[in-house]
């Protein structure tokens, strides 16, 4: 590298070419070039991600015009809304450099329990249950987490035992809490969880909620920019932030839009799924999480170089074990979402392939397998990716096998991208 | 021309760190032997010595990695035992180990405060880090302020030497330890950590450079220390030795030139 500490004009220039368009440019134009040679180095954003993803749904939508309808968009949301939530548990564990395959089975093994504590025998309060719901995948997943860190086995192999283990557990708890006349599956009668996949806001709730949202992610992008500003920091061209803004409040509307039609056949069927909005809130807590404390700051510093992490100060048993229970945590969630999508919990659930969609989610949004690079929005966009092609290609009438087949093609085209990006990079051995 | 001894500390009352009869063995290999050396404040000391003359062990000695098996340290004149990597950090001794311990995906600031984050309630205070990394940059002349938020994957060998010395210095080190800080570096990214290591110790504080690059060495230190097979074969202020002793010293533990220490 020809850069010298002593030529600065030579050293901002170089900077350019790799820091974040948002802290080094001055105007719009400069801000498109750096974006520019960030994609071409493989730290992207979440640009080329939507861009796919827009590219997809045009496709779908040229084949079968149904594709855009609302009914099939509200639809889409609900397939997408569990994936979303295993691809944001995988991310925690993805960031450190591990993997967790385990959480297929453990998600439902909690949903299973909530899901009994709900039932008519058991009879106890919804919340409780969720909370023991979570609780199970939580423990499950950081034990795992304990014995990665402290034997120093590699997370594949011990989440891999805990994936086949969690097979046999979930049997297990299924047969002996549902009894022999359960078929394998406990139903689920609890409206308010049921009601997170099948039930809406109303039409006004929902403008009420997405304006709200639009205004304080507004209002948080402007603060930190003018607070930036204010202490004579380079922060992002003001056309950009607006940009930002502006896309934000698209989608919104059209996510409210496309909800607040009516999509019932018999009856009115109306507003945004209930499913959105615990997304929405889930990805804001833990985008906050990984971004603006110490303990997302060390994922990320374990994830790029453990030993420097080490040398730091920081525990990073402490910080890989907790990055195991909020995978679990999180995939409790989706357990739960899963169930209220499917109605139940069931033994027959193919909890390995919903694993691997979920790390398919995540790496096809950007999250690097190598740990240290990725965010929990790319997991959602990534989420979207594998539900629009499932979406779409059933909605062709083509099934299973094309549809594992293209995730596989997208999920390859991915890691691709990942592995030639870390390639790229310089090499300071 | 005094002829420095180095059985006999030079000027004990001035230094910061002191080491009085170090010694170190691995089994039945004699590491080091009672070493004797001070290391004073606002001085660039080199330490010099052939592979396997003992310059890593007493490095490691003195950031608390091994714990001597003779000998005392006096850390501003005071007896300290380092049981942990973190009790030489607690006193003021950070060592910039030749790996640098940078992770390449976090940005300068975000390297620069690893482990030792501020925070405002329980949000991480990044305007104040920001602020504060570019404060240090500055005062080591290095780095452009509108670079401060890129990969430090994406620096240059020099500068990221300098990221890792300016991570230290944040940290208020009083003493500096770099281990072999230019062995990687090109002529241009050499000359740029030199100036660094000179502006440090013309911020008084006091630096160790392990090195066997005599040109870096006699370029930049204002004191020399020759390890020979584990023992001290010289030490002294830097007029009084010139290259050829210097070699004469690393290879053999004595020289026959004037002005430069002979063995004891």
């Amino acid at each position: 590298m020809s850069t010298e500490i002593d030529q600065p004009d030579e050293l901002a220039t170089h900077a350019a070419e790799v820091a974040a368009p948002d802290v080094i440019a001055g105007s719009l134009g400069e801000y498109v070039r750096i974006w520019w040679t960030r994609v071409k180095g493989g730290e992207s954003g979440a640009l080329p991600v939507v861009a796919g993803l827009i590219v997809i749904v045009i496709y779908f939508q040229i084949k079968n015009s149904n594709f855009l309808s609302a009914g099939n968009m509200v639809n889409l949301m609900g397939q997408a809304g569990w994936i979303i939530m295993l691809g944001m548990a995988e991310v925690f564990v993805l960031l450190l450099g591990e993997i967790d395959l385990s959480i297929g089975y453990s998600s439902v093994m909690g949903a299973a329990i909530t899901l009994w504590m709900v039932s008519p025998a058991e009879h106890l309060p919804w919340w409780l249950a969720v909370l023991a719901g979570l609780a199970v995948p939580t423990l499950f997943s950081g034990i795992q987490g304990v014995i990665i860190t402290w034997l120093r086995l590699p997370s594949f192999v011990v989440t891999l035992a805990g994936l086949l283990a969690g097979t046999g557990l979930l049997i297990t708890v299924i047969n002996s809490l549902g009894g022999p006349s359960s078929g394998g599956s406990i139903r689920l009668y609890s409206s308010v969880i049921s009601d997170i996949e099948g039930g809406s806001m109303s039409p006004l709730a929902g403008w009420i909620v997405m304006i709200a949202a639009v205004i304080l992610s507004g209002v948080a992008f402007v603060v930190r920019d003018s607070r930036r500003r204010a202490s004579n920091l380079a922060a992002p061209p003001t056309s950009i932030t607006a940009l930002k803004i502006a896309v934000i409040a698209v989608a919104g509307v059209v996510v409210v839009l496309l909800s607040n039609t009516n999509r019932g056949r018999t009856t009115v069927l109306e507003g945004v799924p209930w499913v959105v909005v615990v997304m929405l809130v889930v990805l804001v807590a833990y985008s906050v999480l990984l971004s603006r404390t110490r303990f997302g700051r060390y994922i990320y510093a374990i994830g790029g170089n453990a030993e420097a992490a080490r040398r730091s100060g920081i525990n990073l048993s402490r910080i890989r074990v907790l990055a195991f229970a909020l995978c679990g945590l999180t995939a409790g969630m989706m357990g739960i979402i899963y169930a209220s999508f499917l109605g139940s919990a069931s033994s027959d659930v193919n909890g390995g392939q919903n694993v691997l969609y979920a790390v398919a989610a995540a790496v096809i949004g950007g999250t690097s397998l190598f740990g240290g690079r990725g965010r929990m929005l790319g997991a959602v966009l990534g989420g979207l990716i594998v539900a629009v092609i499932y979406n779409g290609l059933g909605l062709l009438g083509l099934g299973a096998p094309a549809q594992d087949i293209w995730t596989a093609l997208v999920l390859l085209a991915a890691v691709t991208v990942d592995t030639l990006a870390r390639r790229r990079q310089p090499d300071h051995t | 021309m005094t002829v420095p001894d180095a059985g006999t500390p030079v000027e004990p009352q001035q230094s910061l760190l002191r080491l009085a009869g170090i010694g170190k063995n691995f089994g039945p290999v004699r590491a080091l032997y009672n070493i004797d050396l001070d290391i004073p404040a606002g001085q660039v000391t080199a330490i010099l010595g052939d592979n396997g003359a003992g310059k890593s062990t007493l490095i490691k000695c003195v950031s608390g990695i091994w714990q001597p098996d003779h000998g005392e340290i006096y850390w501003h004149g005071e007896q300290v035992r380092l049981h942990t990597p973190r009790d030489a950090a607690a006193l003021g001794i950070a060592t910039v180990y030749q790996d640098l311990a940078l992770a390449d995906n976090l940005d300068i600031v975000q390297n620069m405060f690893l482990g030792v984050e501020r925070t405002k309630r329980w949000q991480l205070d990044e305007i104040g880090m920001e602020i504060a990394a570019k404060q240090t940059l500055s005062d080591l002349s290095v780095v452009t302020v509108r670079s401060i938020r890129q990969p430090v994957g994406s620096l240059s060998g020099g500068q990221r030497q300098a990221v890792a010395v300016a991570k230290a210095v944040m940290r208020d080190a009083q003493l500096v330890i770099l281990d072999e800080p230019t062995a990687a570096l090109g002529v241009t990214q050499t000359h740029v950590v030199l100036d660094l290591i000179e502006r440090l110790s013309g911020q008084g504080i006091a630096v160790i450079v392990i090195s066997h690059n005599l040109n870096d060495v006699m370029s930049v230190a204002d004191r020399i220390a020759v390890l020979y097979l584990g023992t001290l074969a010289a030490v002294g202020p830097k007029d009084q030795f010139d290259a050829q002793s210097v070699v004469d010293l690393m290879t053999t533990g004595a020289t026959q030139r004037q002005g430069a220490s002979s063995e004891h």
